[in-house]
């Protein structure tokens, strides 16, 4: 008999705390049900098509939360069609067509993995045999390679790109232009700040290297670094090409009518090229290696 | 009266919940970055903080005491005030889309702030009666405020100053954090002086 009174009591005190929750829970689940049938808010059929429009990879390039905050803005802001890196000119032209304004022109542009320090050119300091990714082989020392400016080559950007358009090959990774769809992810995933943004034309020269310390010092550590000889600003005839903030060449792209001169004077074959045509990798094309020194 | 104001004062300066309590650590170094969205979040969490005494205290005071179920004050709590920001969200997307889009992304994020949960379990563990958890809910709430535009000004220094590389980022932030909390022990004692 006791026992089955102490049972009793233990279920009520179990019975009415669920009951009071679950009651609670359902009340508020009634009300919200109810409040959302009374305060809906129809999505317009111009915003429904737009986001079909959109291609749906959500990366958030365009500067919205993703394609259906960009929906929301195009059907209701009216901000421009060009936004979209994904869906680039073609997108944008349809877009405009639909929501009948002037379409907006878009330079498609593609990632760049700024280093050619593959291990042929460079060497390592140390062995590393941690977690391989790039963010963690950064903290130690920089990371293992001799140049510290350089691909780390643990595939932190091709982890992030949703396209599988990075790969790393030999150390270093490179972009496949056929597959970038200028997302950004790659740009902000690298823990060395090494890839940049270019625009996608016929022919593109740029110099593939970030290391900002002495000419000589470079020399020591990779035979394809940028030394800041300033022979391809002199060479270039458009002024183009400055020594901003250390030795260090940058092309301005603006500026730059692929002439090619300055990869032809380069010594040390950092300055490199490639042409949309190609579709691939990142042309190696040795060619002008024989003029350059 | 002197008590509710000493129930303010109290909240926003000496017991402030960032710099004191510590609750609502996350909005305070996420969004402290500069005015604009410190303003945002800090107006959406006041109006939280008030929705959400003004449900649960009720909910305490007429439900769970009676039934002698005030140990669900956790439970009940996070499900009230989940509910009631979802609920307030619909209503003011369709009713006012202006405020709506000034408080924006920060109204669901507050739902499982923990500081907003903190003020209306501490308002019962205080055994507040309504006028005095209203009150203090608001001075929480200001005290938030004025923790994140504090902080916001502090960080806007930060970020031109020549910090570090070993420090960058958050570990200057957590620093910076630390002194603006140890700066609020000064109010220690100011209320007793002031009214007692």
């Amino acid at each position: 008999m006791h026992f089955a009174f102490s049972l009793a009591v233990k279920a009520g005190d179990i019975l009415i705390p669920v009951a009071i929750t679950g009651g609670l829970a359902l009340f508020f689940g009634g009300v919200l049900a109810v409040v959302a049938k009374f305060f809906e808010i129809p999505l317009s059929e111009k915003q429904t098509r737009v986001r079909e429009m959109l291609p749906g990879a959500n990366c958030g390039a365009c500067g919205y939360t993703g394609c259906d905050g960009y929906a929301a803005a195009l059907a209701n802001d009216g901000v421009p069609t060009g936004l979209c890196p994904v869906g680039g000119a073609p997108l944008s032209a349809s877009l405009a067509e639909f929501l009948g304004v002037e379409a907006q022109s878009v330079e498609q542009r593609v990632a760049c993995v700024m280093c050619n320090g593959t291990s042929e050119h460079t060497r390592t300091r140390y062995e590393y045999q941690g977690i391989p990714d790039c963010v963690t082989a950064s903290m130690m020392f920089a990371g293992p390679w001799a140049c510290t400016y350089g691909c780390l080559g643990l595939g932190t950007c091709v982890q992030a790109c949703p396209y599988g358009a990075l790969s790393v090959v030999d150390g270093v990774a490179i972009v496949d232009n056929a597959k970038c769809t200028a997302c950004e992810l790659c740009v902000a995933a690298c823990p060395k700040k090494l890839i940049s943004m270019i625009p996608m034309r016929e022919a593109s020269y740029q110099v593939k290297c970030r290391n900002l310390t002495s000419g000589a010092e470079t020399r020591k550590i990779c035979t394809v670094g940028c030394i800041g000889c300033s022979r391809c600003v002199k060479a270039c005839g458009d002024d183009a090409i400055h020594l901003d903030g250390g030795p260090l060449a940058l092309i301005d792209q603006d500026k730059c009518t692929a002439c090619g001169k300055c990869k032809a004077v380069c010594p040390t074959n950092s300055i490199h090229s490639w042409g949309t045509d190609v579709g691939a990798a990142p042309a190696e094309a040795p060619v002008a290696a024989g003029v350059a020194q | 009266m002197k008590a509710l104001l000493v129930i303010l004062l109290t909240s926003i300066l000496v017991d402030n919940f960032v710099l004191s309590k510590f609750l609502g650590i996350c909005p305070f170094l996420g969004v402290s970055k500069n005015l604009n969205t410190a303003m945002g979040m800090s107006v959406a969490v006041i109006f939280v903080m008030l929705l959400s005494t003004a449900i649960t205290w009720p909910i305490h005071t007429f439900v769970l005491v009676p039934l002698g179920v005030g140990f669900l004050v956790t439970l009940v709590f996070i499900l009230s005030i989940a509910a009631l920001v979802q609920f307030v969200e619909t209503i003011l997307k369709k009713a006012m889309p202006p405020l709506y889009k000034a408080l924006g992304i920060y109204l669901p994020l507050i739902t499982t702030n923990c500081a907003v949960l903190g003020v209306t379990i501490l308002n019962i563990d205080q055994k507040y009666d309504f006028l005095q958890s209203m009150f203090n809910s608001l001075g929480v709430g200001v005290g938030f405020m004025l923790a994140l535009f504090l902080f916001a000004g502090v960080r806007s220094r930060v970020d031109k100053a020549d910090v570090p590389k070993f420090l960058k980022g958050l570990p200057i932030t957590l620093i910076a954090a630390s002194l603006v909390s140890l700066s609020f022990f000064g109010f220690k004692g100011m209320i007793e002086k002031l009214f007692g």
